[in-house]
């Protein structure tokens, strides 16, 4: 019910005075009905340019083969598949906010979601070409794919964690595509009509001729709640199919049945890491602070601290298992990724992901928003050694020490990565201009009953206990967007 | 007053809204529709809308799902070309299980949503039926078939009384048509 009040001990999730249907839409659209500023041409630009390298570098690729990379005979999987997983797991955040927090009845999802699922589609995107690009011949990437064809009936291999995997990742790029666009429905309606000529051309396409009545609105939110059902086994299952492309081999370091649920923790601790970076930038620079306050930025801290705890923790299991295996060569393959020529990039996943996001358990740095920002990076740094560290380290020393080796990157390995940052962050500075970053419906929902306005209507009426009510005033000092003064009179 | 085809209601609150309707059928007025920039809890028990049968139409698909990837596994891996892999058996089932889950999420996603477009005749490049352009906004519209029923100037009042803030009389059903 939208009438229905709730406890002021909650915190709010909307703050600001005079907060109507109307402000609402007017906030949120601002970046799609106006004409871009100069931050975000600028951070265009130099996404654009970042683009460019990863079309230059991928072509190169494509043209010339991996041989351009710098793999070798030992080191079969260096940067790609880093780079690979690590967007894959950035790409987690999205549907666990939309489909995990929808069913435990998280309301602050409800302002981060789309954005969040956005950041999540581009991610895969990005995985994806790596995929693609590092079989070599990618015109012959449909080969993964179990189609009749011409040399006998030879199928795909079932048995194999990368078809299972080609099946994980492609079901979880489109599920996720459409739970995002039909979430887009309503919004994308509320721009065509406010918009004229063309646009509202445009919009009215894509909007598939939403008209918000009854009847649509409860099949909707009937959708909306079993695609969040489905999408939960999902999430957790891709990355627990990832997982699998290392856990079922028999290379010491990644043969590890804690895999799947150590790789699904560190997905959503880099997820959340790669939302807060987005959106710390976009909540300024877009002006939403009232919509996306201090409340859903502890809360996404919160879980980074828990996340990166279970992440720590499977670091430091897999290393007593290693040892109390009394497998020399389990243990030598973990001796040696602490210790050995790559000891620096262990000790580099080590501190950025399991010490710094420890630092969060101060209120003050969980609620400073420059050092969660810098944060979020240092944990997505992190995330990337962790998998170079899982991937290399575990590879470069194999069973005959004449074929032990080091990889050293090219222009090519490094261009691609830092080409592919450049096509995500062009995608998503597309995406905050021409659709709602913030889901509109969604934040309606939440008006009466969430906000802080309808919050102090109940203060301000006096029934409420002194004592909650100063416990809720206590807890409104952490919101950059509230101002204290309001309620010293109270 | 004969051309005019619907009467809104556009209301600015929810709440104020659900009482027009009340209202509304408390005078054995029917209502065409209502139409809001959100979901409104609640709305569908009040018009006798049934709930909705689309879980059974995802779990349908789900299934179907399920069924198409078993079959298709065991057709390739089993029954047309069989791998020898270290003399193990061909029929491995746990292998097959992240492939059936896949196939299962994928239909029932695919089904489901293509069910919910079909049903409410959403496509791509549908013309909107919008009966106010604000109602995809902050205003809460609900329609009264003007045909249907006579008495404009009892709805009106009716409306007015509830809370409505302005009530418009349409001689168009859809004004969204150019």
């Amino acid at each position: 019910m939208s009438g229905h009040n709730e406890s002021i001990l909650r915190e709010p999730l909307i703050t600001g005075d005079n907060i109507t249907y109307a402000k609402i839409t007017d906030d949120i659209l601002m970046p799609v009905e106006n004409k871009p500023n100069k931050a975000w041409w600028i951070g265009f630009i130099v996404a654009s340019l970042g683009a460019l390298l990863w079309v230059v570098a991928v072509s190169y690729t494509f043209w010339n083969g991996i041989g351009s990379w710098g793999l070798n005979k030992t080191v079969g999987w260096a940067w790609d598949i880093t780079g690979f997983v690590w967007w894959v797991g950035i790409g987690h955040a999205g549907t666990l906010i939309s489909a995990v927090l929808l069913l435990f009845r998280q309301n602050w999802r409800n302002s981060i979601n789309r954005s969040a699922e956005a950041m999540t589609i581009f991610a895969v995107i990005c995985a994806a070409t790596y995929v693609v690009s590092h079989m070599g011949r990618p015109w012959l990437a449909y080969w993964v794919l179990p189609l009749p064809n011409q040399f006998g009936s030879l199928w795909v291999n079932f048995n194999s964690p990368l078809v299972w995997d080609m099946f994980a990742i492609s079901t979880y790029f489109s599920v996720s595509l459409l739970f995002w666009y039909t979430g887009l429905l309503p919004d994308i309606a509320t721009i065509r009509d406010r918009a004229v000529g063309t646009r509202r051309k445009i919009y009215s396409i894509f909007s598939f001729g939403w008209s918000g009545s009854v009847k649509t609105w409860q099949r909707f939110e009937a959708v909306s709640l079993i695609l969040a059902g489905i999408s939960t086994p999902l999430v957790l299952s891709v990355h627990t199919i990832v997982s699998m492309d290392f856990a079922t081999s028999v290379i010491p370091g990644w043969h590890t049945t804690i895999f799947p649920p150590y790789f699904v923790a560190g997905a959503i601790f880099s997820g959340f890491a790669m939302v807060l970076t987005l959106l710390l930038v976009a909540r300024k620079v877009l002006g939403l602070e009232n919509y996306i306050t201090m409340f859903h930025i502890e809360s996404m801290n919160k879980i980074i601290i828990l996340t990166g705890s279970i992440v720590g923790v499977a670091y430091l299991t897999e290393f007593f298992i290693a040892w109390y295996s009394g497998s020399e060569y389990e243990s030598y393959a973990f001796v040696n990724r602490s210790t050995g020529p790559y000891w620096w990039s262990y000790w580099m996943m080590m501190t950025c992901n399991v010490i710094s996001p420890q630092l969060l358990w101060f209120k003050k740095i969980r609620l400073s928003i420059k050092a969660t920002w810098i944060l979020s990076i240092v944990v997505n740094v992190g995330m990337w050694f962790e998998r170079f560290v899982i991937i290399v380290t575990s590879l470069h020393r194999d069973y005959i020490p004449s074929s032990w080796a080091m990889f050293y990157p090219t222009w090519v390995d490094i261009s691609v990565f830092v080409g592919s940052i450049g096509l995500f962050f062009t995608l998503f500075l597309l995406f905050l201009r021409v659709l709602p970053s913030i889901a509109i419906a969604e934040v309606k929902i939440i008006l009466k009953s969430a906000s802080e306005q309808a919050k102090k209507k109940i203060i301000e009426e006096g029934s409420e206990k002194p004592e909650y009510v100063n416990e809720y005033i206590e807890s409104l000092e952490k919101f950059d967007s509230v101002k204290q003064e309001d309620y010293a009179k109270i | 007053m004969s051309d005019i085809k619907y009467i809104l209601g556009s209301f600015g609150d929810p709440d104020e809204m659900m009482h027009g309707i009340e209202k509304l059928q408390e005078n054995n007025i029917s209502i065409y529709d209502v139409y809001t920039p959100m979901p409104i809890h609640g709305i569908e028990a009040k018009l006798g809308i049934k709930r909705s049968r689309i879980d059974i139409a995802a779990f349908c698909f789900g299934i179907t799902g399920t069924c198409c990837a078993f079959a298709l596994i065991y057709f390739c891996a089993v029954i047309d070309w069989r791998v020898n892999i270290g003399g193990k058996p061909s029929f491995a089932l746990p292998d097959f299980v992240p492939i059936m889950f896949e196939l299962t999420v994928l239909f029932c996603a695919f089904g489901m949503v293509l069910t919910y477009y079909a049903s409410t005749h959403l496509f791509p490049g549908r013309a909107p039926r919008v009966m106010d352009l604000r109602a995809t906004d902050d205003r809460f519209v609900i329609a009264v078939d003007a045909k249907d029923n006579a008495e404009h100037t009892v709805i009106d009042g009716l409306l007015k009384d509830a809370g409505a803030l302005e009530v418009k009389y349409n001689e168009r059903k859809y004004v969204s048509y150019e």
